[in-house]
């Protein structure tokens, strides 16, 4: 990315945002799905963004992920402003840096679970191998099954092994575990902190699921459109030591 | 392969049905343009190239006599090439077994050698032998038509004595491929021969050794035609010369020029509509397919593909689609226009093919598929590319359901679920469902265009076989008689009422516009053959002008009131200057109307008749026509029927076979128009339909979201699609007429009837197709996958 070191500095952290406003529609129909949010992110911690649905916290994601535009405010990725950026600059940031699992897995119906990473890998200036990825999520021997021939959570863990392959800089997951149970659940909390210790990603995971707080760094409450308390973990849970 | 061509070439497997069905309409435009285009050119240089051949002359200059030394004259004239004298002369052949004679026109070749000009295509048998007088070719069309071959006899009387000849060999000419018997307007192989005879022999039979009545010039390459015209004219002025004239005027080259000339108009109107209905289709098309794949969009952009990547891979497809359609269409265009050459060669008698394709119509037919589609392409994405890959890849938006929901709330109290779903969205993406309606409306509108031509066609026959012209038998004479005939022929037992008519080859001008035809010398109240007026009532002809046919009007650019100039080329050739007091609707043929007694006193040939119109009683007609038969002073006997006949199979195969062709391709068209408005339907739809089984709606009820919507728009689009179609009727009534027939427009209730009931039966078998494939959805797939 242009100017790297010279806006930002190797000590920025990863995300700074200020006032960061988003408004959906206009007049009396206006949603006011951020009202103002000032966060920090460290580099390379693992947060949990948890809050009641429709508290704002994907609009908050959407944003620093360079995928949608606040109203007001500015949202800094390592010291530069992403709200100025051009929709092309967005795109070298999104290729270059981001990873993301929807909340809805968003794969590409027509390709295969292989394909759908590779799609990713492709574009990517160091990535693993897709097949690396898939046997990180443990879904190997699955890889050339297309979308439709996977469960909820085998999708979802594609959609995980498609965001990680291109070893993001950082990685943001939308109720990552949201349609899962418990098993498949913990496993694909075990590879996001494993991304986030091996590869030294910034994770940020959106959850309204309270037990998953436990793994985090710090945890961040989210309410109404705005930050209602952050929270630091002196000791990180595993996976498996978390109550589903 | 990379991951997005290997999603291109699934999710083209995955719509297979609708690309097909896309293509197909893009093809089928193109294959028309390809197909029309390549059919003119190569008609056009078939022609050029046949004429070239055997050395058609440039002028033709008949005479009463002038002894052989005057053709070196004409032959020194400056921009001569190249001239030939040669005797001509009308002929009637007796066959037996026939009822009526038939008549032939009887042409000299050189005793030795090819003639310089008007040379003749052997087809069967030998060239003829000088030495043997009773020698003769016969006309290829005539012979095969009469069953004649080299080797049998023909009786044949010319200049009233009665011979029988040998024929040795069949040929054709450049000269004959139009034979029309005389006073007819449709050419018949059958009832009309040529002769060609050796010089000496066919000199000694018209008194003409030593001499010739016909003159033919071919021009050299910068001759200026009107001046070497004119010195002809002088020239031969002594020796009864009848006028000069270019092969322009030639009879048989006019009908060729005119059907060829027919085709050509069809082909700029008919085909470019076609094309524009199939481009407009695959704009909404495409548009639609790139809308559904918005999701889609949005997360490659999300992936960091740039515009610039995802648009080259949607470019992909698209272009796959509308250049495999624009391919076809010209493959299959070629290989229709090669038929359809083939079909048009036995028509124009041409003896080999020259086929030739415009490379302009590839070119033209691949652009306008490849822009259509694109613009729709591009339209899309930019919107999509404006929106932030978050806005993208969520399902487009709901909020805009409030202002469909007031709009629905008033018919809601009477309305159940699906049916208020087929509304809302109906209301809630008018632009969507416009296009549907426009495409659709389009279909319906070539249906119903075309059908009405095909019944203008068939009103065309009934106007002038059954309305105009009500006798049953035309009578030529050999040569204008005093009209004491008529009252022979009304003595004929079974001869129910004749008209006399007098019928004078004349040149028509009207300021710089000329027309070789005839003025037709009517009674004043005909009641057999008669001109009619707009409203198909019978014009009366009064004394002090001519009535025009609507086609002669139009090629001379006159109206009521004008002085026309009518140059007449029979008797003493007078010069006459008649005022336009009406225009005939006369639809085949263009001819001049006059009162038969004005026309005499312009000739002053007092009670003069060249022909007469008779109405017989049909039991008697055997015996009348052998009584015709024997009459010195007739010349021809033609019957209404046959001449029908011949009219009909004129127009089934000439440039109006086109409209057969095209009316098969507009229900092609719009069979795709509607099963790609069922198929983006549904492709749109999927999961709410799937959405609605799982909330325990029964299929049938679920389909009804779908195929609701479907039926809503096929009805908004019959009233606009109707209406279209009186505009293209219109157009296409112009496109179809030549100078030998005018095609009324008329708009047919009868052909919107057949047009409807097309359009709703391709509206029910899509829904049928469609429906077939929702009860075959896995629901649950159908949820999982989001599309
Ligand atoms: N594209 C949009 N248009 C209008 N409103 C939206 C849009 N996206 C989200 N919203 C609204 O913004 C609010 C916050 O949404 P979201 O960030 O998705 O919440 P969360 O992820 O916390 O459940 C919600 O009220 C939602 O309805
Ligand atoms: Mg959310």
């Amino acid at each position: 990315m242009p100017g790297e070191t010279s806006a930002g500095g190797r000590d920025s952290p990863a995300f700074t945002t200020r006032g960061l406003t988003k408004v959906y529609g206009e007049g009396p129909a206006a949603v006011h799905a951020l009202r103002g949010v000032d966060l920090e992110i460290p580099r390379g911690e693992m947060v949990v963004l948890l809050g009641p649905s429709g508290s704002g916290k994907s609009t908050l994601l959407n944003i620093i992920g360079g995928l949608d535009r606040p109203t007001a405010g500015t949202a800094l990725f390592q010291g530069q402003d992403l709200t100025a950026m051009t929709d092309a600059h967005l795109t070298r940031y999104r290729r270059d840096h981001v990873g993301f699992v929807f909340q809805f897995y968003n794969l590409m119906p027509s390709l295969t679970a292989h394909e759908n990473v590779e799609l990713v890998t492709e574009i990517a200036r160091d990535p693993m191998e897709p097949d690396e990825a898939l046997a990180l999520v443990g879904l190997h021997a699955r890889a050339d099954h297309f979308p439709a021939e996977l469960s909820g959570g085998e999708q979802q863990r594609v959609a995980i092994a498609r965001a990680v392959a291109k070893r993001p800089t950082v990685l943001f997951c939308d109720e990552p575990t949201g349609a899962l149970d418990s098993t498949t659940g913990r496993a694909v909390l075990g590879v996001l902190r494993d991304v986030n210790e091996t590869l030294g990603a910034t994770v940020l995971i959106v959850t309204h699921a309270a037990a998953t707080a436990g793994l985090a760094d710090q945890v961040v409450h989210f309410a109404d459109g705005r930050i209602r308390a952050v929270e630091t973990n002196a000791t990180k849970l595993s996976p498996d030591d978390i109550a589903w | 392969m990379r991951p997005l061509d290997r999603k291109l070439l699934r999710d083209l497997w995955r719509i297979k049905g609708q690309a097909i069905a896309i293509g197909a309409v893009i093809a089928v435009g193109v294959l028309l343009l390809v197909m029309m285009t390549g059919l003119v050119t190569s008609l056009d240089e078939t022609r050029r190239t046949y004429y070239e051949r055997y050395r058609l002359a440039d002028v033709f200059a008949p005479l009463t006599r002038a002894p052989d030394r005057v053709m070196t004259e004409l032959a020194a004239i400056p921009g001569v090439a190249a001239a030939e004298g040669r005797v001509a002369g009308g002929a009637l052949i007796d066959l037996p077994g026939a009822d009526l004679p038939l008549q032939a026109q009887a042409v000299s070749l050189p005793d030795f050698g090819a003639p310089r000009v008007n040379d003749v295509y052997l087809t069967d048998g030998r060239r003829l032998d000088p030495d043997r007088a009773d020698e003769i070719l016969l006309l290829t069309s005539f012979a095969r038509a009469q069953g004649l071959r080299p080797g049998d006899t023909l009786s044949a009387t010319m200049k009233g004595a009665r011979r029988t000849f040998r024929v040795v060999g069949l040929a054709q000419s450049p000269e004959f491929l139009y034979t029309t018997p005389p006073g007819e307007l449709a050419p018949d192989d059958a009832r009309f021969g040529v002769i060609w005879m050796s010089r000496t022999a066919l000199a000694a039979a018209y008194d003409m050794e030593g001499a010739f009545n016909e003159a033919l010039l071919s021009l050299g390459p910068r001759a200026n035609a009107a001046a070497v015209r004119a010195a002809v004219d002088r020239l031969l002025a002594p020796y009864g010369g009848q006028g000069a004239y270019g092969l322009e005027d030639h009879v048989s080259n006019r009908f060729v020029s005119e059907e060829i000339a027919g085709l050509r108009t069809t082909t700029t109107v008919v085909p470019p509509i076609f094309l524009a209905v199939a481009a407009f289709l695959l704009t909404i098309v495409i548009s639609r397919m790139v809308q559904a794949e918005r999701e889609q969009i949005g997360l490659l952009k999300a992936f960091g593909y740039s515009n610039l990547a995802v648009t080259v891979h949607y470019f992909k497809m698209i272009l796959a689609i509308a250049t495999a359609g624009a391919l076809a269409g010209c493959l299959l265009g070629v290989a229709a226009g090669r038929s359809m050459v083939e079909f048009y060669l036995t028509f124009f008698k041409f003896p080999f093919l020259v086929f030739q394709t415009d490379p302009a119509a590839f070119v033209l037919g691949v652009l306008v598929s490849v822009l259509a589609a694109s613009a729709g392409g591009l339209v899309v994405l930019r919107g999509v590319f404006a929106l932030t890959p978050a806005t993208a890849m969520r399902p487009p938006t709901p909020p805009n359901y409030a202002r469909a929901g007031r709009i629905a709330a008033g018919l809601g109290a009477w309305l159940d679920q699906p049916s208020r779903m087929v509304l809302r969205r109906i209301t809630r993406q008018p632009g969507r469902m416009a296009g549907a309606v426009v495409g659709i409306a389009a279909g319906l509108a070539l249906c119903a265009g075309l059908l009405s031509i095909l019944d203008s066609f068939n009103r065309v026959m009934d106007i002038t076989f059954d309305l105009a012209d009500r006798s049953d038998v035309t009578v030529t004479f050999v040569e204008a008689q005093g009209d004491k005939t008529i009252l022979e022929l009304q003595r004929l037992p079974g001869v129910i009422a004749v008209e006399p008519m007098r019928v004078v080859p004349a040149v028509l001008r009207h300021g710089l516009n000329t027309y070789r035809g005839a003025v037709h010398g009517l009674v004043g109240a005909p009641r057999l053959n008669r001109a009619l007026d707009q409203d198909s009532r019978p014009i009366r002809l009064r004394e002090e002008g001519v009535i025009l046919a609507v086609a002669l009007a139009d090629i001379l650019e006159i109206a009521p009131g004008d002085a026309l100039t009518v140059d007449v080329r029979e008797g003493r050739q007078p010069l006459l200057d008649l005022p336009v007091i009406g225009i005939a609707e006369t639809l085949v043929g263009a001819p001049a109307y006059m009162e038969i007694g004005a026309l005499n006193r312009a000739l002053r040939e007092p009670h003069r008749v060249s022909g007469a119109v008779l109405r017989i009683d049909t039991a008697s007609g055997p015996a009348i026509y052998r009584t015709l038969k024997d009459m010195p002073a007739v010349a021809g006997v033609s019957l209404k029927a046959q001449a029908r006949d011949a009219v009909q199979s004129l127009i089934d195969s000439g440039a109006g076979a086109q409209r057969f062709v095209m009316a098969g391709l507009a229900f092609v068209i719009t069979f795709g128009v509607v099963y790609n408005a069922a198929r983006i339907a549904q492709a749109e739809r999927t999961r709410d339909i799937a959405s609605l089984r799982v909330l325990g709606f029964t299929r049938g009820e679920a389909a009804f979201v779908l195929l609701g919507e479907l039926a809503v728009v096929t009805l908004a689009a019959l009233p606009l699609g109707l209406a279209l179609g009186a505009l293209l009727a219109t157009g296409l009534a112009e496109g179809f007429s030549t100078d030998l027939y005018q095609i009324p427009a008329l708009y047919s209730a009868r052909a919107c009837g057949v047009a409807v009931l097309a359009v709703l039966t391709a509206a029910l078998a899509s829904g049928w197709l469609v429906k077939r494939d929702l009860d075959r959805v896995d629901l649950v797939s159908a949820l999982k996958t989001r599309e």
